[in-house]
């Protein structure tokens, strides 16, 4: 789905990438700690997070994330939207918390970025 | 629908706390954030995190929140375990990931049966 | 900066100890000269990804730290040499979930003792070593297809 489409069922407001409202995306990955995306998110796909500090930039950034998605009603400081407007990475913000928000999502067909984690090790 | 229900729909493993699986599940709440926890998370109701720290009970008792599930794989310490056991909290386990596994379980509690 | 003859790249960086802010610069760096190279695109990720979790480390436990990013055919090197209060058992920090992180690494998501093991599992092949009160250097490689 569009990602003007996400911010109409999370009813988000967009922080950054007023431009972006076109962008295509199918999967997403849910977490408040920046290691768990790391070693699990991929790219692509949608980041659910509490966090708001630079960090969510910075790993979304080094993931190719789509877009961040900030939920329980989280506004970024002004320096995580100085940072995401430079390397171009939207965020979304929704007064919904993350289990609202991932179940929004995952009932209009926005799947899990990977099936399942086959070990507690994460992957290769 | 309470806790056993939802483990048997979604192939969870109980790893505690069977005598409190017909604890009724009000909502979900996911987070890793034990602060956020504490602060947002409402009786009754279900936990989904990755942390595994002993500490977890303390959250989900203090809270009175129906169970624990614990994602990605992720394996309870030990004194995790004997701590819910003795406060009567359960602790499930899940190979998903928080997106697919609040997906799922939000469409049970929303698609009430 | 530059070439030299046997690498097609190499650059190296500095990172300040405790300085969260500007942690993620250097991986930021990195993932644009990476694919400024044409490396591909999963390899450039998995390069970002452990330097990154490379600087969290140095920002969070070190004084300052080096990093010596080499490109050769077939390969990325990434070598990150702190100065700092070293890891006294490095099996121990290399075991999931063990931490000793302060609640500022815990508040920018950091600290669920992951880490080293995300450096692991993204690194084709990884070294670690470290003195107790000198430092730890990191030495990671990671395979591009040769041509």
């Amino acid at each position: 789905m569009k990602l003007s489409e996400v911010r109409d069922i999370l009813d988000a407001e967009i922080i950054v990438g007023e431009d972006s409202l076109d962008l295509e995306v199918q999967t997403a990955f849910g977490a408040d700690l920046m290691s768990d995306v790391l070693a699990f998110a991929k790219a692509g796909s949608l980041l659910l997070t509490g966090l708001t500090n630079t960090q969510v930039i910075r790993t979304a950034n080094v993931l190719d994330i789509a877009a961040i998605i900030l939920v329980r009603g989280k506004k970024p400081s002004s320096e995580t939207i100085t940072l995401a407007s430079e390397l171009k990475i939207p965020i979304l913000a929704t007064k919904y918390i993350l289990f609202e928000t991932a179940g929004r999502l995952y009932m209009k067909g926005i799947v899990g970025c990977l099936p399942k984690v086959e070990t507690t090790s994460g992957r290769n | 629908m309470n806790i056993e229900a939802i483990g048997a729909a979604l192939g969870l493993e109980v790893k505690c706390g069977r005598e409190s699986l017909g604890k009724n599940v009000t909502g979900g709440y996911t987070g890793d954030l034990l602060s956020d926890v504490m602060g947002n998370a409402k009786e009754g109701y279900i936990w989904i995190t990755r942390q595994v720290h002993q500490n977890i009970v303390a959250v989900a008792s203090l809270k009175e929140l129906a169970g624990i599930i614990l994602i990605n794989a992720c394996e309870p310490a030990r004194e995790t375990l004997e701590k819910a056991e003795a406060e009567k909290i359960p602790i499930l386990v899940s190979d998903l990931p928080a997106f697919e596994l609040s997906g799922r379980i939000y469409n049970l509690l929303t698609s009430g049966s | 900066m530059g070439e030299t003859k046997a690498n097609l790249y190499s650059e190296s960086f500095q990172i300040e100890g405790g300085n969260f802010n500007s942690a993620g610069i250097v991986s930021t760096s990195i993932k644009s000269i990476l694919k400024k190279l044409g490396i591909p695109g999963d390899i450039v990720r998995k390069a970002a990804i452990v330097s990154y979790e490379a600087e969290i480390n140095v920002v969070s436990y070190a004084k300052k730290a080096v990093v010596n990013l080499t490109v050769k055919p077939g390969a990325v090197l990434i070598d990150v040499i702190d100065e700092g209060q070293g890891i006294p058992n490095i099996d121990l920090a290399m075991q999931e979930g063990y931490s000793t992180a302060d609640h500022r690494i815990r508040e920018m998501g950091f600290g669920a003792g992951m880490g080293l093991c995300n450096i692991k599992n993204y690194s084709d092949d990884f070294h670690i070593a470290s003195e107790v009160g000198k430092g730890t250097h990191l030495k990671m490689t990671i395979q591009t297809p040769s041509t």
